[in-house]
């Protein structure tokens, strides 16, 4: 995509954006739309999905079948590229030489950060998700509500797409008549755990996912979603007729070069970049918010990574959209080190991810059933949200939130390692072998539990003192600890799997987890990672308000999920994205005040 | 893996380097071919994804002849021909596996640990039996080793690291193998195939299973 170097950066821009996720992509579309003029920051190179994606490629045709390697974590087709838990020159280092109390730092170096390969499951949060704290007493409330945020869900969901159904379920919101595109059709897999959930009480129903199942209405779409702007309502329709509906080929994580699935180089950055109004500088390793003598924001500072040099951009405001533990570094570093927007000594406090747990099973009826296409939208079809609120209020359960369940896919493409677990083969060869792999294949389901986690005092990020980057840049050190109430959840989900498995005439594949609390994965590892800067509606008790913006710097905002007050089991980014929006709303209001 | 009937493949890396070797000319003067096959750490976190490989287009192949000959006569007595595919060697399987042991990152060194010197004992073992390399005795000697190694409990000590590597070597195969179009066909995998629309599964396969569509058009 069209980029710059910083030698052709304005003097000075209505906004510096660092970040280009959804965060950042969302910020990017709203204020260049509206008139602003924008710089963006991304840490990684320029990248084109429309020439740059593997869309058939097959594992023959991949280094080791495509299987996973340190190079490339999630397999070689991943979209990511630069990135992972460990990314060149960039360390970080832990508190902690507990496996357990160490936190797995994910990162992306790319235009579009982590948007490119997600799962795009875009759940809303609840009205329950705002104010945890008035429900259990447990972490903290949002200063806004599900009321306040909801017109904001469904621009987002408007302006990207979304599949899914209307459940009326609780604290699984509905979104209005017309927003959500079809869902897909029901998979082996989805159908079968939907039957089990049925018989031990388990709700099964179609996911949230931001892939087009039907083309876009771009100017219907467009004028909704920008009343009163005929210059806006024009890209943006140019926009979406340029995204195809899904081909129901290849997977999502591999990005898509049809953008028939949100990525922020597919949907936010091309109409921001049709304005004429952005430019975007790859290559940029943020180091510091340059502040002004006003106690204001004035830029930031950077190291082009082409060069190595130190530069700066500048603008009237200065919006963070890096992920949590990036803001959270930028602000510990800013000022020479003293920090800034930290008066309550809050930021890189109360970090959270997802609580992960997974199980497998072995299902006697899939055995043998005749081979037929299974790869639908590439990702989640069906899935369960959380269905214990009431026995968690009645305080019959050990844990305080809760989680959804994800069906793992049966018949997908193999790709690099043995389509069937080693020990369904194991002294097997020959023609034996190959019809043991044939009947065994497809014949597997994977349960996943995405959980929410409370923040604790315990799980927080700070400089480490010592240690620095290439470029000298102190670097971050994460502290990390489960409580009861997540290996609690972890525990409950492995019993409630085994249970749907039995349901499904299945069993279990051997858990070495024992007790399942064992089995919850680490820190960082389902890459939800919020928190850090929490918003609030007291300045001596968050970093930002309502409007993401901090509390002490007031042209400065955090749009990313560094905000976040608590992580409910809903995947963060339709939230980022949502309340990105609403806070450059306030931003467009502000500059018209000419209060920038 | 490469997908031809005869003949050994010749890398990329290798053609590359007679071709710099030959010519003397500096690769940097064509970026896109310099770029690629240079790095022996791996293909690094960003290899062009959108272009086809194939084995040794990234780090050099090194199975010995002698350890390559072994390994497509076990791999093909794993995953032999039959009415559900064709047999490993009709793939050039063993470019797959020279690959995958030959791989620079921490897995796939690991396997190289437990494949190479199993290699070598099982020559080790034929001659021992049979006099004569695994790759040279008939079916029957083979399948009287494999029979040995896949045993529920191994006799001794050996044949039970012989299994221990057998069991992961079939599992390498399998990989390559059911990576592969023809492999696909073989365990029945169906798809990679752009459609307008997706019916979910057939209607015989929710009889049989006794499930309902449970989304509707």
């Amino acid at each position: 995509m069209p980029t710059i170097p910083v030698s052709e950066a304005q003097s000075e821009y209505d906004v510096v954006i660092v970040g280009s996720g959804a965060g950042g992509g969302q910020m990017a579309y709203t204020l260049t739309l509206a008139g602003l003029k924008c710089v963006m920051l991304e840490a990684g190179r320029s990248y084109d999905p429309t020439t740059e994606t593997p869309m058939f490629q097959r594992g023959d045709q991949a280094p080791l079948g495509g299987a996973g390697t340190p190079d490339k974590d999630f397999g070689f087709y991943d979209a990511t590229i630069d990135g992972g838990w460990d990314v060149p020159n960039e360390p970080y280092t832990q508190a902690s030489d507990k496996p357990e109390e160490q936190f797995k730092w994910w990162r992306a170096r790319m235009l579009g950060g982590r948007t490119n390969h997600w799962g795009r499951i875009s759940l809303r949060n609840g009205p329950y998700d705002f104010k945890p704290y008035s429900r259990d007493g447990l972490g903290f409330d949002w200063p806004v509500s599900y009321e306040t945020v909801e017109p904001y869900y469904t621009r987002v969901e408007r302006l990207i797409g979304v599949y899914g159904s209307n459940e009326g379920l609780e604290n699984t919101p509905n979104s209005p008549e017309g927003v959500l595109q079809p869902p897909p059709k029901g998979r082996v897999g989805d159908l079968i755990t939907q039957k089990a959930g049925k018989k031990i009480g388990v709700p099964v129903i179609p996911i949230h996912r931001a892939v087009l199942t039907k083309a876009l209405d771009g100017k219907k779409l467009a004028a909704k979603l920008h009343p009163g702007n005929k210059k806006a309502q024009k890209i943006v329709a140019d926009s979406m007729i340029q995204r195809a509906p899904c081909f129901w080929a290849t997977p999502c994580g591999r990005g898509c070069s049809i953008k028939a699935n949100y990525q922020s180089t597919t949907v936010h950055l091309p109409p921001a970049l049709a304005t004429g109004n952005l430019d975007i500088i790859p290559n940029a390793h943020a180091r510091e918010v340059i502040l002004g003598k006003d106690g204001k924001a004035r830029g930031i500072l950077f190291i082009d990574k082409t060069t190595g040099k130190e530069e700066r951009v500048k603008g009237k405001a200065v919006v963070l959209a890096a992920s949590s533990g990036e803001t959270v570094r930028i602000l510990l570093n800013s000022q020479g080190g003293e920090g800034i927007a930290n008066s309550s000594g809050l930021v890189g406090k109360y970090i959270m991810d997802t609580v992960g747990s997974n199980l497998r099973g072995q299902i006697p009826a899939l055995e043998n059933i005749d081979p037929h296409n299974d790869d639908g939208a590439g990702g989640s079809h069906f899935y369960s949200p959380w269905w214990e609120y009431g026995a968690q209020k009645a305080g019959q359960m050990d844990f305080a939130r809760g989680y959804h369940i994800e069906i793992g896919g049966t018949r997908s493409m193999p790709k690099g390692t043995s389509p069937v677990p080693g020990n369904y083969t194991k002294g097997l060869y020959g023609k034996k072998l190959k019809e043991e792999a044939r009947r065994y294949y497809g014949s597997f389901i994977g349960l996943a539990c995405r959980g929410e986690m409370i923040p604790n005092e315990n799980s927080f990020a700070e400089l480490d003192p010592e240690v620095k980057d290439k470029w000298g840049i102190p670097v971050m050190k994460w502290h990390w600890k489960w409580s009861d109430h997540e290996l609690n959840m972890a525990n409950h989900a492995q019993n409630k799997f085994t249970e749907m498995i039995e349901a499904m005439g299945g069993t279990a594949l051997p858990n070495p987890n024992k007790p399942g609390s064992k089995s919850i994965l680490k820190g960082g590892e389902i890459i939800h990672e919020v928190g850090g800067a929490l918003m609030g509606a007291d300045p001596a008790k968050s970093v930002v308000n309502e409007w993401n913006q901090t509390w002490d710097v007031d042209n400065l905002f955090l749009c990313d999920g560094s905000p976040f007050p608590s992580n409910a089991d809903k995947n963060p980014t339709l939230t980022i994205m949502a309340l990105a929006w609403r806070a450059a709303d306030h931003i467009i209001e502000e500059a018209r005040k000419g209060n920038l | 893996m490469n997908i031809q009937n005869t003949g050994t493949r010749l890398p990329r890396r290798k053609v590359l380097q007679w071709f710099a070797a030959a010519a003397a000319v500096d690769l940097s003067a064509f970026p896109g071919l310099a770029q690629s096959p240079a790095n022996t750490n791996g293909y690094g976190t960003d290899p062009n994804l959108a272009a086809t490989y194939a084995p040794g287009d990234f780090w050099d192949l090194t199975l010995t002849e002698a350890e390559h000959k072994t390994a497509t006569a076990l791999a093909d007595i794993i995953l032999p021909a039959d009415d559900l595919g064709p047999a490993a060697s009709e793939l050039q399987l063993v470019d797959f596996i020279d690959e995958w042991v030959s791989a620079p990152y921490p897995h796939q060194k690991n396997d190289r640990k437990i494949i190479i010197p199993g290699l070598k004992w099982i020559d080790e073992e034929s001659k021992a039996r049979f006099g004569k390399d695994f790759s040279d005795l008939t079916g029957e000697q083979q399948t009287a080793i494999c029979d040995d190694l896949c045993a529920e409990k191994p006799k001794t000590p050996a044949l039970a690291k012989g299994a221990n590597f057998f069991h992961r070597f079939s599992g390498i195969c399998m990989g390559g193998y059911y990576s592969t179009p023809q492999g696909w066909a073989a365990i029945g995998y169906v798809g990679n195939t752009p459609s307008g629309v997706f019916n979910g599964p057939p209607q015989a396969i929710l009889d049989q299973l006794g499930l309902e569509q449970t989304v509707k058009d």
